[in-house]
């Protein structure tokens, strides 16, 4: 198979595009495109501050890596879950974003959620109950509080995720199959800030998972290759699995699911938005961050009740 | 001789002549769910399988919260 661009062999098929380029061009591609959806959803400008949620994952890492390359001011964001399940998962995780940073002479803030809270995320679910036996509602609620928090102290203008469309595609399937409108009514590549709320972008959210894998190798990113230990079983990658089934013979699939969802919803024919929500959000009395909930927010509440069992 | 599709820790022995996308589909491997790499290069689908290939299959999936709408950062 030849590329596309030019004659060499190609390094990549990508049968939803019916494109196949080689290594050079592919590398070239990848940003082009990136930066082409940022434009196209309204991102982010060149001027803006953006704050990147770094894991260790091949994502998070590429997407850095993009946005440096296409001229953006770009700072990474590490939060270390102290989750171990004898393969030093964070540890690991953590020691490759740092390496990253450092070849790349990036800034990266870090944040030890055990050194700044009094527990890691495996010990705050077993405390709270919150995740029933697993830590990632806990996980996703730090993850939310945390980015946040460092996005306002530090003064970003918005906070850049690596989702790619494999995940939007399964968070998608899995909230139309439960008819979670609340849920599908907020998805999409940007969340508009508020108030105390940090506008959230996903600059990949229209690279197959697959597309991801193959930028991180060709660049040489080190990524961890490793799962989180908790992912083992869950929904989402069940999701994925079911939809690159579907992808095998009907090449193009999740894409079309994806952004026939984006347009549904712009048009008006999904749903209709209510501002109720908006209106009811205070400042929670001990961090200041937005929420709905009548006293503290969630994740201090959490704090709280972790603090009180010691 | 045979050749070699390498997933993980798992091995996966198929007949050199056919091509990778027909040997990922015999081990039933889906084949959007891999990056496929021989001798340190990626090579694509269409590609034919030697006697002695060892081709290295990368996962691709990346793990995820078993509440999804509620993972705010992928865990990739």
């Amino acid at each position: 198979m030849k590329c596309r661009r030019c004659e060499n062999k190609a390094s990549i098929h990508m049968r939803q595009h019916k494109l196949a380029l080689c290594k050079e061009h592919y590398l070239e591609w990848i940003p082009e495109q990136t930066a082409r959806f940022i434009k196209k959803y309204e991102m982010f400008t060149p001027d803006e501050k953006i704050l990147v949620a770094v894991s260790g994952g091949k994502d998070s890492l590429s997407l850095w890596d993009i946005l440096v390359r296409l001229g953006y001011q770009a700072d990474g964001l590490y939060l270390g879950l102290g989750i171990d399940e004898g393969i030093n998962y964070s540890h690991e995780s953590q020691r490759l974003t740092e390496k990253f940073a450092k070849e790349n002479n990036l800034k990266l803030h870090v944040v030890d959620i055990e050194k700044e809270y009094g527990n890691s995320i495996p010990v705050l679910a077993d405390i709270s109950y919150r995740g029933h036996g697993k830590p990632c509602a806990v996980c996703g609620l730090a993850k939310r509080h945390e980015m946040n928090r460092i996005a306002r102290d530090f003064g970003y203008d918005v906070l850049a995720t690596g989702h790619n469309l494999d995940d939007e595609a399964a968070v998608l399937f899995g909230n139309t199959l439960n008819w979670s409108s609340e849920y599908l009514i907020r998805q999409g590549p940007v969340l508009p800030g508020s108030d105390g709320l940090a506008r959230k972008v996903k600059p990949l959210c229209r690279f197959y998972e697959r597309e991801m894998t193959a930028y991180a190798i060709m660049r040489g990113v080190e990524y961890i290759y490793d799962e989180c230990p908790f992912a083992d079983g869950s929904q989402s990658i069940f999701y994925k699995e079911t939809l690159n089934q579907l992808e095998t013979t009907r090449p193009g699939a999740k894409l079309i699911f994806y952004l026939n969802f984006l347009e549904a919803k712009k048009s008006g024919k999904l749903f209709i938005e209510k501002n109720e929500r908006q209106s009811q959000l205070h400042p929670c009395p001990k961090c200041g961050q937005p929420t709905s909930t009548p006293d503290f927010c969630s994740f201090c509440r959490m704090i709280e009740k972790a603090a009180s069992e010691k | 001789m045979v050749a070699k599709l390498i997933l993980r820790d798992k091995v996966y022995e198929v007949r050199p002549g056919m091509s990778l996308l027909d040997a990922l589909k015999k081990s039933n491997i889906v084949p959007e769910s891999v990056i496929a790499v021989r001798d340190g290069e990626m090579i694509t689908d269409d590609e034919i399988l030697r006697s002695g290939d060892e081709i290295k299959l990368v996962a691709v999936i990346s793990g995820g919260s078993s509440d999804s709408h509620l993972c705010e950062a992928p865990c990739g």
